[in-house]
């Protein structure tokens, strides 16, 4: 394959890398059952925490209930933090590093989600990321621990470790050859879950999956982490670049038709819809990670969130209305592309 | 249902039609005794509810979490635990929920708070190698097991020297 020069590793297939945790404190109820009085106890007890605490440079936190939908919004479309988390109508905030790989939502589902994101392939890093906050928080903060089911959480589906390992994957090929039903059966059985590109509840948008770990309880973090970073990704990642070397060697005519294609209507469009530029922006990834365009795979990246409503509203300093959205998208990929 | 007269729940339910009115009345168990509910013999009736009411009560239903005041109605209906407190009152239930949700495990193995005496840890590895023993046994992997029953032999010889705290070992 003749990919780009990019040092972000599997980049061809992998977007990004989350793994995540779930803590709560002992000494409060949960927040399905907690006063407003105690939702507040736990963003003070937990932001005291965070801004005190040399964590990592730049810490940053944000009240979310003082916080505007538009700067929710861009917080969702970064990844920083979740679609309920942006909505709840709870107390709660958020701290963020400078460099954006780390966020600790508070009180999203659990008084304490830690999350760390890199791009690429990158789980043993983040997984180490992410220990390493854990050890500093915990020698602050008291966290619901049993002795049978390790850290307690909101829900089943997160007790134990409470570790998620998760995956963003750009399966394009896997799509046309229209194998992601296998993907989707063997990953059931795996106990994993696929996701679309905005996490829980949402569809695929620019064939983009977010892969997933269903256990947290039985298993150790190690060996969650083992098998997804040296079997399960590595397999998927593998069966994309295969069904992507077998689209270039039975009908590379037509690929290249239909990433050329994208690559020219990205390039001249001037109102673009959101899913019509996902989609584009979709076959152009594939193509450069094909080495049958030269784009860099990372601006491509950047792409698919800086075209989101939020980011471009952001962008342009007011709100906009939908066919300035559009406009406003489509000249920010002609620029891109075209740099 | 609520009882008409107050916020308990109704246990007795009466409905009468006149002049082709429907008319429901809904009552908890004192207000029903209270209004002398028309069914034949106030004795036997009375037992009746009571054996109504004490059936609700050995329900898991009617417990309630002394903490978070959670019941696990509440807590199977929405899939949401309370507070961790609950995880100790409804030990039980809540350990067919966490074994549904994952799919079939029953313990934690890794990490633990850093304040927890280390021996947890042994505890946890001691618990996790019985574990792997277990599914060697009945897959008739005795290789296996015999290597796993050397590992756990060894752990717990190793046990006072191999954790770097000092905590006591309770």
């Amino acid at each position: 394959m003749n990919a780009p020069i990019d040092t972000i590793p599997e980049h061809d297939v992998v977007l990004t890398t989350r793994a995540r945790l779930a803590r709560n404190l002992s000494d409060q109820p949960f927040l399905n059952r907690a006063s407003d009085l105690q939702c507040a106890h736990v963003v003070r007890t937990t932001q005291r925490v965070m801004l005190d605490v040399p964590i990592t440079d730049q810490m940053v936190w944000m009240d979310l209930d003082e916080l505007t939908p538009l700067d929710r919004s861009l917080l969702v479309e970064r990844h920083l933090i979740s679609q309920n988390h942006a909505e709840s109508s709870l107390h709660r905030g958020v701290a963020i590093s400078g460099n954006e790989q780390l966020s600790i939502m508070v009180n999203e589902e659990d008084h304490l989600r830690i999350q760390v994101l890199k791009s690429g392939a990158r789980l043993q890093e983040a997984y180490q990321e992410l220990m390493r906050v854990d050890t500093i928080l915990e020698q602050h903060l008291d966290f619901a621990f049993h002795d049978q089911w390790g850290y307690l959480a909101v829900c089943p589906t997160n007790v134990g470790t409470g570790i998620r390992f998760s995956v963003m994957v750009h399966l394009p090929a896997l799509r046309i050859a229209n194998e992601l039903g296998k993907v989707r059966r063997a990953a059931k059985e795996l106990h994993l879950a696929v996701r679309g590109y905005y996490g829980e509840g949402s569809e695929s948008t620019g064939n983009i999956y977010q892969v997933s770990n269903q256990v947290t309880l039985g298993r150790s973090e190690e060996d969650l982490l083992e098998e997804f970073a040296t079997r399960i990704i590595p397999g998927l990642i593998d069966y994309e670049r295969s069904a992507r070397e077998v689209l270039v060697r039975s009908n590379a005519t037509l690929l290249d038709d239909r990433v050329h294609r994208a690559d020219s209507v990205l390039r001249s469009a001037r109102l673009l819809k959101l899913d019509e530029a996902m989609k584009l922006l979709s076959r152009v990834r594939l193509g450069a990670a094909l080495g049958r365009l030269d784009v860099p795979l990372e601006a491509i990246d950047q792409l698919f969130v800086q075209v989101q409503p939020a980011h471009l509203s952001q962008e342009a300093g007011t709100t906009l209305t939908e066919s300035d959205v559009q406009s406003l998208r489509a000249s920010l990929v002609r620029e891109t592309l075209s740099a | 249902m609520k009882c008409d007269l107050c916020d308990k729940p109704a246990v007795v339910h009466e409905v009468s039609i006149n002049n082709g009115v429907k008319k429901e009345v809904h009552l908890c168990l004192e207000h029903a005794q209270a209004a002398g509910l028309s069914i034949p013999g106030q004795q036997p009736i009375n037992q009746l509810l009571k054996k109504f009411v004490v059936g609700q009560a050995s329900a898991p239903e009617a417990k309630r979490c002394e903490r978070c005041g959670s019941t696990f109605s509440q807590i199977r209906q929405t899939n949401l635990i309370g507070c961790p407190d609950c995880y100790t009152t409804f030990h039980e239930p809540i350990s067919s929920l966490i074994e549904q949700a994952q799919f079939g495990s029953t313990a934690h193995v890794g990490r633990v708070p850093n304040q927890l005496h280390t021996p947890t840890q042994v505890e946890l590895r001691t618990r996790k190698l019985l574990k792997e023993l277990d599914a060697a046994v009945t897959a008739e992997q005795y290789e296996r097991a015999a290597d796993l029953r050397d590992r756990l032999d060894k752990l717990s010889t190793e046990l006072p020297n191999d954790e770097h705290s000092s905590g006591d070992a309770s």
